[in-house]
């Protein structure tokens, strides 16, 4: 009974946090809004039993991607009200397309329930049962290779990061290793003969 | 009482609402972005409750790799924002029509 009054509680907040997001005027509040929604989503994913997860959702999201978000937001000197041109004129289709996505969907999941029952409540879990134990048994034998594969998305993610934001500026002295590297003697040392001074 | 629907019905509101956003905000590319990471979140509470109701936890693998592709993504579109920023001083989508496309 108390998770059911807290499912619609947070559910409610994460609906509610996700139109934020989409309706705000301004783009810091808009991250903040999504930011409150990972918080929502990640309390829903506690009540399922989900911890590791929620808990990741919250650091990695909330403590990295949308640090980045609201790092990017305020650096960038964003004229908000062009952005807003065309708001109320694409609404009425957005309200339209979303309102028909919610109902077939509603009506596929809720009304037609595709063969699951609407009165079969999650099946209890062992006594020791352990999240992170059995993902982490999971990653690392089962889905080793696509784990140290999204390890190197991440690199490849980083270094594409660098490189696309490094900024060559002109006259700019700075070391160049390669080219110090590449010097040879033949250019840099030249032997001149110089006849001995005549001493009288 | 909790049931799987519950969950699969308020993920599809979630990625509607999203949808809907990107139809607003069509101009704006940080929150174009946002909304993208929205109907991430949407599909990733499918794969969790799914996980869940089926006792079946590579669902939840499967989330964790979404998270991983969805951070590196969101890491790289906001670098090329900001490259953009920096040769448009704007990051309105309608001035975005260098290939004509």
């Amino acid at each position: 009974m108390l998770t059911t009054l807290l499912f619609y509680v947070f559910a409610t907040i994460l609906v509610g946090s996700a139109v934020g997001v989409v309706l705000s005027r301004n783009p810091v509040r808009a991250a903040l809004f999504l930011v409150l929604a990972f918080f929502e989503s990640s309390v829903l994913w506690l009540l399922l039993d989900a911890e590791f997860l929620g808990l990741v959702l919250v650091l990695v999201y909330v403590g990295a991607v949308m640090v980045l978000f609201l790092f990017v937001i305020m650096m960038l000197d964003i004229n908000v009200a062009q952005l807003r041109e065309g708001f109320t004129k694409h609404a009425p289709l957005g309200a339209l397309v979303a309102g028909l996505m919610i109902a077939e969907i509603v009506y596929v999941v809720w009304f037609r329930h595709l063969g699951m029952s609407l009165s079969v409540t999650a099946p209890p879990l062992p006594a020791n049962y352990s999240n992170t134990h059995l993902l982490g048994q999971v990653l690392y034998t089962d889905y080793m290779l696509p784990f140290e594969l999204a390890a190197i998305v991440l690199l490849i993610a980083i270094v594409a990061a660098i490189a696309l934001t490094m900024r060559h500026r002109v006259g700019f002295k700075k070391q160049d290793v390669s080219a110090q590297v590449a010097r040879r003697r033949e250019e840099a040392v030249r032997i001149v003969k110089v006849d001995a001074e005549k001493t009288s | 009482m909790i049931t799987l629907p519950h969950f699969l019905v308020l993920a599809g509101i979630l990625f509607s609402i999203a949808v809907a956003g990107i139809f607003l905000n069509r101009k704006n590319v940080i929150v174009l972005l946002m909304c993208i990471e929205l109907m991430l979140l949407a599909v990733n509470f499918n794969f969790v409750a799914f996980s869940r109701w089926w006792g079946d936890v590579a669902g939840q693998a499967f989330v964790f790799f979404i998270l991983t592709v969805a951070a590196a993504e969101s890491a790289i579109g906001l670098a090329i924002l900001v490259v953009l920023f920096r040769e448009r001083k704007s990051i309105n989508v309608e001035n975005l029509d260098t290939m004509r496309g």
